[in-house]
């Protein structure tokens, strides 16, 4: 199961809020947050973590990240 | 440079937070007013009166510190890939949010750095300050939870997110074009206060340097006195709250050391006693904060790194301080200006009016 959460463009808390509606609905499973600034990188990152959701993978593709956060 | 931000992490927000506390309670040693050794919104406001925008005589002054948070920014940003210009999420949404922002805080007279700073120099108004500023961001939180959004910005050409860096750039060669000169109150097109709070600076290349210094630290951890509170009350989370009460600590310790902690209510510099407009006024600045994703400083740092939006944040905090003299809206030390009360009536007209209507879903 998964989810994509496409925050390009937001600015600050809304890749946070989004992302956070995405973990209350998922419960578990894989979840894509897209965000355009290191900044949200960051946040989303530190969100999803204290969430008990682990960071698997950030990938920067030009100015844009796409974090995949897991719980299994 | 890629590589983990380690201003990023919680030592490096708690280093930035005391770096700050402890350079503004320099900035007030070296020459800056009384517990304003950084305040945002006093010195954007200072800058306005300096352009000639409002005629305030007392608070006309080019602040290096503002050009220095703006420019040191870009610096960060451009050093580790970090400049990303992007526009269009709502900027005359933001302008009006940032008009209010000013008014609000020259009604209590600070910005939310300056409310800790005063504070942390033993005025004990600053506390309504604080509490308004929690609640204001707290009704933010409310409309946040509501769905209130500005809308997605677009990525654009590196020119839109260097105009802010390049005004500032441009008032820092008026500076040494129009060099402030003994006794005169004008220098070419350039207003600078003979007395008063617009008078009381350091050296123009210290708070250039301290400036830049921390607009360089700043943009890399992302402080910001507004998401603090903001994401305490929204996430539970603490990591930005930190670096505010760094902030809060090193610069009550600094001004121990340096003999700048005075305890009291009365009497105190550059403020005012009316508790409950101390309160008022930072509740709106707070609420139009929340509303607009960041404290002053932030937006300085954000327009800095190419965030075209947090620069029309920015003018309108400039035009918010030349309509908040213009039109008798500023407080003095004796309490709030004629019609203060009014605009802090209209501001929060104006944000929930914005804070209700501006639900679009992003997804």
């Amino acid at each position: 199961m998964s989810q994509t959460v496409d925050a390009r463009g937001l600015s600050c808390p809304q890749p946070v809020l989004d992302t956070l509606a995405a973990i209350r609905e998922m419960g578990k499973g894989e979840i894509v947050v897209l965000v355009d600034t290191e900044a949200s990188k960051e946040n989303v990152s530190r969100a999803a973590e204290s969430k008990g959701w682990r960071v698997a993978e950030v990938a920067e593709t030009g100015s844009e990240y796409r974090i995949s956060i897991v719980r299994e | 440079m890629p590589g983990k931000n380690v201003f990023a992490t919680l030592l490096g927000i708690v280093a930035v937070g005391a770096g700050i506390g402890i350079l503004a309670a320099l900035l007030q040693y070296w020459g800056n007013p009384g517990n304003m050794g950084i305040c945002v919104a006093c010195f954007e406001r200072d800058i306005a009166g300096a352009m000639g925008l409002h005629r305030a005589a007392v608070v006309q002054y080019l602040r290096p510190e503002i050009i220095g948070f703006v420019l040191g920014s870009l610096g960060a940003a451009v050093l580790f890939g970090d400049f990303r210009p992007r526009a269009g999420s709502a900027p005359i949404v933001r302008f009006f949010l940032g008009v209010f922002a000013m008014i609000g805080a020259l009604v209590f007279l600070g910005c939310p750095w300056r409310a800790l700073l005063r504070l942390a120099g033993g005025d004990g108004s600053a506390l309504f300050g604080l509490l308004g500023l929690v609640a204001g961001v707290g009704l933010g939180t409310l409309f946040l939870k509501g769905g209130y959004n500005l809308g997605r910005a677009q990525k654009t050409h590196f020119s839109v997110g260097l105009l802010m860096p390049l005004f500032m750039a441009g008032l820092l060669l008026l500076m040494f074009l129009y060099p402030q000169l003994p006794g005169e109150p004008q220098s070419g097109v350039l207003f600078y206060s003979l007395k008063g709070p617009g008078a009381m600076h350091a050296p123009l290349i210290v708070s250039l340097l301290v400036g830049l210094a921390v607009g360089f630290a700043a943009q890399r951890s992302r402080f910001c006195t507004m998401g603090a509170f903001r994401d305490l009350i929204l996430f539970g989370q603490k990591h930005l709250l930190l670096g505010v009460v760094a902030l809060l600590a090193f610069a009550f310790a600094a001004n121990l050391v340096l003999g700048q902690f005075n305890p009291g209510f009365e009497g105190q510099p550059v403020a005012h006693t009316m508790q409950l407009w101390n309160f008022l006024g930072m509740a709106l600045a707070g609420l139009a904060f929340a509303l607009a994703g960041g404290c002053p400083g932030r937006q300085l740092f954000l327009a800095g790194e190419g965030d075209g939006d947090a620069a029309v944040f920015v003018l309108g905090m400039i035009f918010g301080a030349a309509l908040a003299h213009n039109f008798g809206l500023a407080s003095s030390p004796k309490g709030i200006g004629p019609n203060g009360l009014a605009a802090v009536a209209v501001g929060f007209a104006f944000c929930v009016f914005v804070g209700l209507t501006m639900r679009k879903q992003s997804a």
